[in-house]
């Protein structure tokens, strides 16, 4: 019987050169040939995604032919930029800083933001911090439903349920923030007529944990087929520096840190790696449960989640309908 | 209150088209209500009937169908009308998220 570890390393494992070896063929193509792209264009986030598809497009356009964009703004951490530098320096591949807190104080984002989130915390104001949470899907069979934990001046916390219109408020109004910088990245691809490159993994593209017509778009998307787990071991490879593969996944979107987890999936990615693995491959709960380490009834709430997850995604996946 | 609560979701969520919705239909099986939904769901019965519903009833034995909710409805008021009797200002204060 195979223990634990090899079964889960067994699951998810990829052969890192042969991978990149076919993911570099296929952007040349793609962005070549079908696109017919000069080069590729990259929101570089200081996370991994990023810098693994900014390492990929380097090495499959040559690294005269990439642009990565560092795109902060007011909530952003100040480690996203100096990782994504980083990420950039070590490739020699051409930058830009654009700075997109004027953009979204113009569009009224922060304003917006923070009117939705008096709608239940009415003393939010200045020097306050916020983060949106789910609860983990270890809190029993509850419904996910969303608080919001603000942080006042003098560090007082607080985490208060959200109505629907303040949820829907504070989403609506954040999503600018993806969507600024998709308008930022089309911006210079049409410039030097590149092909802008989206950086989602196989767990948040077919979980929706994505803005449509925000970080959703993209001209190719060359890691969209793999688990998060296979990015990591791709970046390992390809020598991403060590802090940024360190580095816990964070949304950057507000102003409390946040990690995806407790925004978005739940649980941490590698159980939910195996969970979509296991759902997507007809893998019992019982027969994961055992081989993963997690309860049954974990792994049956995961695929539950994902189920649901995916109902929701539909929308977010949909392009334009039109009249056949 | 049952049929209420099937006008809403109806209203809200099968906009309108209420052919084949039972009142033993599971929201969450069937598709109808996301967690944006159940919020929305939950602060009309809120609102309607008067309870507060805690982060911990936020589960589907209370709120997964319309026959659940109008039972989980009914023990909140029961519960609500005891523990108003007995403490009615500690109620409403510990009632709040």
């Amino acid at each position: 019987m195979k223990t634990q570890p090899t079964i889960v390393s067994d699951l998810l494992h990829l052969d890192a050169a042969a991978e990149i070896e076919r993911i570099t063929g296929w952007i040349r193509e793609t962005v070549f040939h079908k696109l017919r792209r000069k080069g590729a264009v990259i929101g570089v986030s200081g996370g991994i995604d990023s810098a693994v598809v900014s390492c990929l497009c380097a090495r499959a356009l040559g690294n005269n032919r990439v642009l990565t964009l560092f795109m902060p703004e007011a909530d952003s951490s100040s480690d996203s930029l100096r990782l994504g530098r980083m990420v950039t320096e070590s490739l020699n591949v051409k930058s830009m800083l654009e700075d997109i807190s004027p953009i979204l104080t113009g569009a009224r984002c922060y304003e917006r933001r923070d009117a939705s989130i008096r709608l239940v915390v009415p003393e939010y104001g200045d020097g306050y911090r916020c983060k949106i949470v789910l609860p983990g899907l270890l809190d029993g069979s509850r419904y996910a439903i969303f608080s919001i934990v603000v942080q006042s001046p003098d560090g007082q916390t607080k985490k208060v349920r959200l109505t629907p219109e303040a949820y829907l408020g504070i989403v609506a109004a954040t999503n600018f923030k993806q969507r600024v910088r998709k308008m930022m990245e089309y911006h210079h691809a049409d410039l030097l007529q590149y092909a802008v490159a989206g950086t989602p993994n196989l767990l948040e593209y077919d979980q929706g944990f994505f803005v449509k017509n925000g970080d959703g778009a993209a001209d190719f998307k060359p890691i969209a087929h793999l688990y998060k787990s296979q990015v990591y071991q791709l970046a390992a490879y390809l020598g991403v520096p060590e802090e940024i593969r360190r580095r816990p996944p964070t949304t950057d979107t507000y102003t409390l840190e946040q990690s995806q987890e407790e925004f978005y999936f739940t649980l941490p990615y590698e159980q939910m790696d195996l969970c979509l693995y296991g759902k997507d491959h007809g893998i019992s709960a019982s027969d994961l449960a055992h081989a993963c380490g997690m309860t049954e009834d974990l792994v049956e709430r995961a695929y539950h989640m994902i189920e649901s997850k995916r109902k929701v995604a539909r929308y977010l996946h949909m392009q334009s309908i039109t009249i056949d | 209150m049952l049929q209420a609560i099937r006008r809403f979701v109806i209203d809200n969520y099968l906009f309108g088209e209420d052919a084949k919705f039972g009142n033993e239909d599971s929201f969450m099986e069937t598709g109808i209500i996301d967690s944006t939904g159940i919020l929305e769901l939950v602060r009309f019965v809120e609102s309607t009937y008067r309870i507060k519903v805690t982060d911990e009833e936020f589960i589907p034995d209370n709120l997964d169908s319309v026959t659940k909710l109008v039972s989980f409805i009914h023990a909140k008021q029961s519960t609500s009308v005891q523990t108003d009797r007995e403490t009615p200002v500690q109620f409403a204060e510990s009632s709040l998220q």
